[in-house]
């Protein structure tokens, strides 16, 4: 079951169109990574989930229901520009930040508690924001995201303004957000943690959406069947001896080792590569290469061939 | 509704916990009192005796002119020069000069000082007195007559006028003064309160916390919630205002009073008991204390012969409607900027309207009733001032309440129009806005 679906968004502002038929579909209980360049559309097309905007076209299900105003209750958006009122105290705030959800006072001091003893900063609730460094200011912007327990989270790089530690801290919140029911949507255009917490992914780019689906498929899909392997011992002569089966694509020495990329063609197995290298040296090594999401995302953006940013992945 | 109330709660306490709030709040009232109480305390207050030296060559001075209780006029017979040695040893105020007439310059005097400079009211005492000697003898001289003659003659009319509907008395200096005091609080609260809307906006905007808020709430509530929240401010202030002021005048004007009763039955009884008959004697005496109670009476009575319920109620009014008119314009502009230095260029058209309301009040007081006056206080841009400096003048109730009603309708097409602009520009970064674009913001 699909918690959000988009079907044909588009939106058109003044001299350009910021989304051009956009249709996604978030599975229940997963989170999944709303991907692309600079001014694709992605904020735009937050800010229409979240009523902030309307489209000009399409619309807007949320649990099969036409989006509405009460709607937004249940979603919790962590924009990429926020900030909080500098003169103003924390715990107010946070309070204030909560009703507006639509949270009881005396709920929201009871979930605020609970938070702020779990983040261990109940020591700042009389502290006004602008005494805080630009890290805690954004745990509590986190904290009254999430306070009201919405059922769609939407978090804008939520990621930017955290040091590593704070960021892992984050990171796991948001795993055990989703493992708790929740659904997540997930915009970043940071990759690696793209491929640690998404399981599905959309693609926007000039206001298209240009891909959409599982992680694990999307990259079973641009794997190419291409294989590192590790030679020891080697005959120099390998790059003239194999036959157009096995071509490579890359090869480096280092230490006496030989690190090759091999292209399997013809559906040759991965046992008959290794039984041609074999004639050559002792296989040290042997796996595939799959491309990450940030080779496919470069691939797709400049409507490219998938290249291997070859440096990280055979190092790997 | 209920966020909408929330986010005015907040608006409201936040500004009036601030220490700006309460200050203005407490000193406010001070000085709204001390305009009333300051001028009877000066008529009460002496000054000390002034030494004026005078040498005068002429003759036609001495022994001419008038000391009173702060001016006191000494005569020399020694020539300037050991006059002005000795001014600094006899610890005179300053010393006057009057030269010979020359042919070319007949009437001109000096004043000389040692350390002091003579202030204003020393020298347009002197000045009046030289004056008044002069013409006097300029009269007898030629007509054989005496300054006191033209005083005798001289009669003083009693212009009152009175209201025949309602029978009210009224002075029209009081009845300008009200006016245009009400006209220029609103004039200054206006700019005030619709300020503080547009940095709020602003600070919304520059905090990057409206996106935060607007995900929760539509921005017409947000912009809603916190034109009422400072209009209630606004409100607070002026209601604490009324009340504290007349509160310090009443207690003010009570201590008066008893201060004065008190003195009359002591020194009624102290005579009554020594000697019966010269009652003369004693109302006299406590005549310049009745005085003070009467100065502050006849102030009270005829700022009281004023329809004050009225004239507060259609402040509260204008206030409120002006306010609203503007604020949400002052929201749209803030709306618009990134930073306050970038709203001069929309304030222009917003301030214009008010600045001509309120240069244009010295015309209206002096023809209430006139075409100008009429206009100026039916256009909601410029009613809330202009009306209220008309008000106290009488205005016919059917012009009262097409002006109230537009204001009303202008309030609605305001906030239409800046709820337009308003949910637009808030969420527009890093862009200079020209008018070109707010008027495509407004068909969006």
């Amino acid at each position: 079951m699909d918690i959000l679906v988009t079907h044909n968004i588009t939106k058109r502002f003044a001299n350009h169109v910021a989304l051009n038929g956009v249709s996604i579909s978030v599975p229940q209980q997963s989170i999944y990574g709303l991907l692309g360049p600079n001014g694709a559309g992605k904020t735009t097309l937050i800010r229409i989930i979240n009523m902030i905007t309307g489209p000009d076209e399409g619309e807007v299900l949320l649990n099969g229901e036409k989006l509405r105003q009460n709607h937004i209750e249940q979603i919790g958006y962590l924009p990429e520009e926020r900030g909080l009122y500098k003169k103003m105290k924390v715990g107010e705030q946070a309070l204030y930040l909560a009703q507006l959800k639509g949270l009881s006072r005396a709920d929201a001091m009871k979930k605020l508690k609970y938070w702020f003893e779990k983040f261990e900063i109940a020591g700042w609730w009389n502290r006004k924001v602008e005494e805080l460094s630009k890290g805690m200011q954004q745990k509590i912007q986190f904290i009254v995201t999430v306070l009201h327990d919405p059922k769609l989270l939407i978090f804008d790089e939520p990621f930017s303004g955290f040091d590593p530690i704070n960021a892992n801290i984050i990171k796991d919140e948001i795993i055990r957000l989703k493992e708790n029911g929740a659904t997540i949507i997930f915009s970043t255009h940071n990759m690696s943690s793209v491929e640690e917490l998404c399981d599905d992914i959309a693609l926007i780019n000039k206001s298209n959406k240009i891909l959409e689906g599982k992680v694990k498929e999307i990259k079973n899909t641009y794997k190419d069947n291409v294989y590192q392997v590790e030679l020891t011992g080697y005959n120099h002569e390998l790059k003239h001896q194999l036959n157009g089966d096995f071509i490579i694509e890359q090869e480096a020495h280092a230490d006496d080792i030989l690190t090759a990329s091999i292209k399997i063609r013809n559906g040759k197995t991965t046992n008959e590569m290794i039984q041609a290298l074999m004639q050559f040296g002792n296989v040290h090594a042997i796996r595939e290469i799959i491309p990450t999401m940030n080779d496919i995302f470069i691939a797709k953006v400049n409507n490219d061939t998938l290249k291997y940013n070859s440096a990280t992945n055979l190092t790997e | 509704m209920k966020k909408t109330l929330i986010i005015i709660k907040r608006e409201y306490l936040s500004r009036v916990k601030k220490r700006s709030f309460i200050v203005m709040t407490i000193l406010g009232p001070i000085l709204m009192a001390s305009l009333m109480i300051v001028p009877f305390f000066i008529s009460k207050w002496g000054e000390d005796t002034k030494n004026i030296d005078v040498v005068d060559e002429t003759g036609i001075y001495v022994d001419h002119l008038t000391s009173n209780k702060s001016v006191q006029f000494n005569y020399l017979t020694s020539d300037i020069k050991t006059a002005k040695d000795n001014l600094m040893k006899s610890g005179s105020y300053c010393l006057l000069y009057i030269p010979k007439p020359t042919p070319t310059d007949s009437n001109s005097a000096k004043l000389f000082y040692s350390n002091k400079q003579p202030g204003i009211s020393v020298t347009s005492y002197v000045h009046e007195k030289m004056k008044y000697v002069l013409e006097n003898k300029m009269l007898h001289d030629k007509y054989g007559l005496d300054k006191k003659d033209i005083e005798s003659v001289k009669t003083s009319i009693d212009l009152k006028m009175e209201n025949v509907q309602t029978g009210e008395n009224s002075s029209p200096e009081l009845t300008m003064m009200i006016g245009l005091f009400a006209g220029i609080l609103i004039y200054i609260s206006i700019f005030m309160f619709g300020s503080q809307v547009m940095r709020g906006v602003i600070e919304e905007k520059t905090s990057r916390i409206i996106e935060v808020i607007v995900s929760s709430v539509k921005p017409f509530q947000l912009l809603m919630g916190k034109i009422t929240g400072i209009a209630l401010v606004g409100l607070t202030q002026f209601l604490l205002w009324i009340v504290l002021t007349l509160g310090i005048v009443t207690v003010f004007q009570a201590s008066v009073f008893t201060a004065t009763k008190k003195n009359v039955t002591t020194e009624q009884k102290a005579i009554n008991v020594q000697q019966p008959t010269p009652m003369t004697n004693t109302i006299d005496k406590s005549a310049p204390k009745d005085e003070d109670a009467e100065i502050m009476n006849s102030v009270m009575h005829s700022v009281g012969s004023y329809n004050y319920v009225m004239i507060i109620v259609m402040f509260l009014f204008f206030f409120l409607f002006g306010y609203l008119l503007y604020g949400a314009l002052f929201a749209a502009i803030g709306s618009a900027v990134d930073n306050e230095a970038d709203t001069q260029q929309f304030m222009m058209p917003i301030t214009i309207p008010l600045i001509l309301a309120f240069v244009l009040s010295q015309t209206i007081i002096n023809n209430p009733q006139g075409p100008l006056a009429f206009w100026f206080s039916i256009i909601p841009l410029t009613s809330p001032i202009v009306m209220m400096i008309r008000l106290p003048f009488g205005v016919p109730t059917y012009e009262l309440i097409l002006s109230m009603g537009l204001l009303v309708l202008g309030f609605l097409g305001a906030t239409w129009f800046a709820a337009k602009i308003y949910r637009t520009g808030i969420l527009m970064y890093g862009k200079k806005v020209s008018y070109k674009e707010l008027w495509k913001w407004l068909k969006y």
